[in-house]
């Protein structure tokens, strides 16, 4: 495999975590309520899974028992926000610091767990042999890199071609809409947040059963959960440009450990190479990106009158004076 | 099974502070136009929202074709037939008309969305009704007379044989107004029962078979249109006799108050809305603007009071250059602003009604001393505000998003004049007002006028350009087509209003 293959097969893979967070930040965000709380949610995913996994002996127990914490964590968010209408923001940080809390007491001793099962892996015959492609999307990949695939054209399909996708967009633009024609708001939100919790969870137990098998406190989701955040903007809202962006941070996070191990770059002696202390700076690399990314997708986005739902961040009361 | 009679029986509603339907007796048959009267805060809303689903009604019951009904949800009301076109539209603004349409209705494709098949059905119902709209717009890109025609559709489109139109007229231009007349006639050829809530008499008089007044949440009156006239209804409404035109002593105009020059600003999709505009509003004078909505009016307002960006030209008050100031110079300036969307601009919302009542002025002297408020001299300011300009409330805590749009103007009113404003800039002031408010408001602006205020007035209700203005300026398509005196004749100013040039 050469350098660039090399650099976007591990993407591919450290991105199927972040896919599986931002498509659920994605959801709930659609539906009109915002969850800060995911890098909470993912970390108890993360040890939930690791957990159940090095308890039982069963990889597939683990990924259960992480997607349920994640979803159990998003529906205390869901609760506060829909029902008490608290502010989203303030109830997000808040799960934020409660499962970061829970997962490092429920992890104590785990980072030593020994022989903890890990999710299958596998190649897909013949498309694996395909030059660059095959390395980068086929061969020797986790179970879950194959689910991530499904996942993108599943979500898309459904938020824009069934029903319940209608539903769910009308419900995140113009509650009192949606409501006045006999959609349940309420329910309909609380089903997206808790789908994203479910899918926050499932990125936590991705990393610790797959991509990077193995707990370690709290660098375990690296700050997945806020990237996922950020990627939800800047992808605006849409499954498609949400995946690509998922792909790319890992990528581009391969590309600084990867970086370091190259003498010369056209010649010019590589300082990473050289400097060890530099490595900060290229580890700064991917998030300094994504804020960059961030500013410009969401500048794109208000030229073009595209992006946020309406209704995000804003309770849902039936009946006010001229509230959307 | 179509609806033939729909009746409310006793029905209370009561909100903290407020009884806004008292024991209400009501009932619509089908192929009649029904018409509810009231003044701002009278009910009518409530009373409609009751019938919808929206509000469970403290007291009584309601019943369709003889039989009680229970509606937990206006899902339940669209299953029995009763549709609503509300005040402020329930659409999404980022779907297609046909989406709007298909939301939350059964699908011929299972899970799948139908749009092809909602559309067709959209078009022939369009056909039927004479509602035109293409199914596939985007509803934030269509005039707001079209978004009304999706609203119409989605009910129709639900098999409701009951409509319920809350002030649909308040949002049409003229024009608009004589088609969607056509439409409602149409309806009701059909057979549908029609329930019809407006604030302008003329209209109730021209569409309505019979009238329901409501007062204070009470009926107080219930007539045959045939058998009233529009004196009657404003008596029954307000309680007292209603003076619709004013004898307004003659102008004592001075010097210019307000000067525009070659003004020039873009409207929201950066498009050239006001296009060199020059103007001069005298102290002592109100200077109308007449125009259809969307002519470049609401631009011109926002720039002079600094709330838009001025591309060229120039804004001076009592010969002082104020291009480029801030909304607060503006202030400082002595400018007053009526905005047109006082649910937006003019208010805050979720703050009660003394605190907007001081919006302005907190900060000087009495209201505040050192940085704090002294809360004695508010409350007795802002009660004597409230007292002198009939804002009815509950409290003065009330959150303003309480209370009926008549009140929450004459709120604004009431702090913007309470100032003795140097140039007052009155955007669409009376829209969505009752007429004893109207009334109300408009003895206001003349006496502010008479007191030497400059007034530049906005407004599409010609009536109101003509009974209150001193000389009116025409605009169309982001320039002045002529300034002509308030006796020339609608049919002038119509035309004028279309585009024809004038020479002045
Ligand atoms: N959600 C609410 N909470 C508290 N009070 C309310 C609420 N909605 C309406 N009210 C009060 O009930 C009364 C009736 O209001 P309603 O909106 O029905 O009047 P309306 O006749 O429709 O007036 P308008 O002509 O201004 O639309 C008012 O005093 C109003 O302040
Ligand atoms: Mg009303």
């Amino acid at each position: 495999m050469n350098f660039w293959a090399n650099i976007f097969s591990a993407g591919v893979s450290n991105g199927t975590a972040l896919l599986f967070a931002t498509m659920g930040e994605l959801l709930a965000e659609r539906a009109g309520v915002l969850n800060l709380g995911v890098e909470g949610m993912m970390l108890m995913g993360a040890v939930a899974a690791y957990g159940t996994a090095a308890a039982t002996g069963d990889a597939w127990l683990g990924l259960l028992a992480g997607m349920l914490a994640g979803g159990f964590l998003s529906l205390l968010h869901a609760v506060v926000v829909i029902s008490l209408r608290a502010d989203q923001v303030v109830s997000g940080l808040a799960l934020t610091f409660l499962g970061a809390g829970l997962a490092l007491v429920l992890g104590e001793g785990l980072a030593s767990a020994r022989g903890v099962p890990t999710l299958p892996i596998y190649s897909i015959p013949l498309l694996d042999q395909m030059p660059f492609f095959g390395p980068v999307f086929f061969d020797n990949k986790s179970v879950l890199v194959f689910v991530g695939y499904l996942l993108i054209p599943i979500l898309w399909f459904y938020i824009y071609r069934t029903r319940a996708g209608l539903h769910l967009r009308a419900v995140g633009e113009y509650p009192a809409a949606a409501d006045s024609l006999g959609i349940d708001v309420y329910a309909l939100r609380y089903f997206y947040v808790l789908a994203g919790g479910v899918l926050a969870g499932l990125a936590g137990g991705a990393i610790t059963l797959s991509i990077t098998p193995g707990w370690f406190s709290e660098f375990t989701t690296s700050g997945y959960g806020w990237i996922a955040i950020a990627l939800v903007i800047f992808a605006q809202w849409d499954p498609v440009r949400a995946a690509v962006g998922a792909y790319l941070f890992g990528s581009l996070r391969r590309f600084t450990l990867d970086a370091q191990g190259i003498q010369n770059v056209f010649g010019i002696a590589n300082p990473f190479f050289y400097d060890r202390n530099l490595q900060f700076f290229l580890e700064m690399l991917p998030y300094a990106l994504t804020i960059l990314a961030l500013l410009i997708g969401s500048r794109a986005a208000i030229r073009k009158r595209l992006g946020a739902p309406a209704a995000l961040g804003l309770p849902f009361v039936r009946g006010e004076r001229g509230t959307l | 099974m179509p609806i033939q009679t729909v009746e409310l029986r006793n029905i209370s509603k009561r909100f903290p502070g407020v009884l806004a339907n008292d024991r209400v007796n009501l009932d619509v048959r089908a192929g009649e136009i029904l018409a509810l009267l009231g003044e701002n805060g009278a009910g009518k809303s409530t009373l409609m929202k009751i019938l919808y689903g929206m509000y469970h009604p403290t007291e009584g019951e309601i019943a369709v074709n003889g039989q009680v009904v229970q509606f937990k949800s206006p899902a339940d009301a669209l299953a029995q037939g009763i549709g609503m076109i509300h005040q402020h539209f329930q659409l999404v603004p980022g779907f297609t008309v046909a989406e709007n349409v298909a939301l939350g209705l059964k699908s011929s494709r299972g899970p799948l969305t139908d749009l092809n098949v909602v559309s067709q059905r959209v078009r022939e119902l369009g056909a039927q009704y004479g509602l035109h709209v293409d199914p596939n717009a985007l509803v934030w890109q269509l005039a707001v007379g079209q978004q009304q025609r999706v609203e119409i559709l989605k009910a129709l489109y639900r098999d409701a044989s009951l409509l319920i139109l809350d002030e649909p007229t308040a949002v049409l231009t003229p024009q608009e107004v004589q088609e969607f007349f056509g439409i409602l006639r149409r309806l009701r050829a059909a057979g549908n029962a029609l329930i019809f809530i407006s604030h302008k008499l003329y209209e109730v008089k021209a569409i309505s078979d019979r009238v329901v007044v409501l007062r204070d949440g009470r009926v107080v009156g219930g007539v045959a249109t045939q058998a009233t006239n529009q004196k009657e209804l404003a008596r029954m409404m307000v309680g007292r006799e209603v003076i619709t035109q004013w004898e307004k002593p003659a102008a004592q105009a001075r010097e210019t108050a307000l000067q525009i020059d070659k003004l020039q600003a873009l409207n929201d999709k950066q498009l050239p809305a006001v296009k060199e505009v020059s103007l001069q509003v005298r102290a002592g004078e109100i200077l109308g603007i007449a125009g259809v909505s969307g002519n470049g009016q609401r631009e011109l307002a926002e720039a002079v009071v600094g709330m838009r960006l001025i591309r060229g030209g120039s804004v001076r008050v009592n010969g002082k250059d104020v291009t480029h100031h801030s909304p607060a110079q503006m202030i400082q300036a002595g400018v007053a602003f009526i905005p047109e969307e006082r649910m937006v601009m003019g208010i805050v919302r979720e703050f009660s009604v003394a605190e907007n009542a001081i919006l302005i002025t907190h900060t000087e002297p009495p209201l505040s001393r050192r940085a704090l408020f002294d809360f004695r001299a508010v409350n007795t300011h802002v009660a004597r505000l409230v007292r002198e300009y009939d804002v009815r409330t509950p409290s003065l805590e009330t959150p303003v998003k309480n209370l009926s749009g008549g009140n929450i103007q004459k709120l604004i009113l009431a702090r913007e004049l309470s100032r003795s404003p140097r140039v007052l800039i009155a955007a669409q002031p009376t829209r969505g007002v009752d007429i004893g408010a109207t009334e109300y408001i408009h003895k206001r602006l003349i006496e502010q006028r008479s007191a030497g205020t400059a007034v530049l007035l906005i407004s599409e209700d010609l009536e109101e350009v003509r009974a209150l203005s001193d000389r009116i300026a025409v605009m169309y398509e982001g320039e002045i087509v002529g300034i002509v005196p308030p006796t020339t004749s609608v049919e002038e100013l119509g035309l004028m209003m279309a585009g024809a040039k004038k020479d002045s």
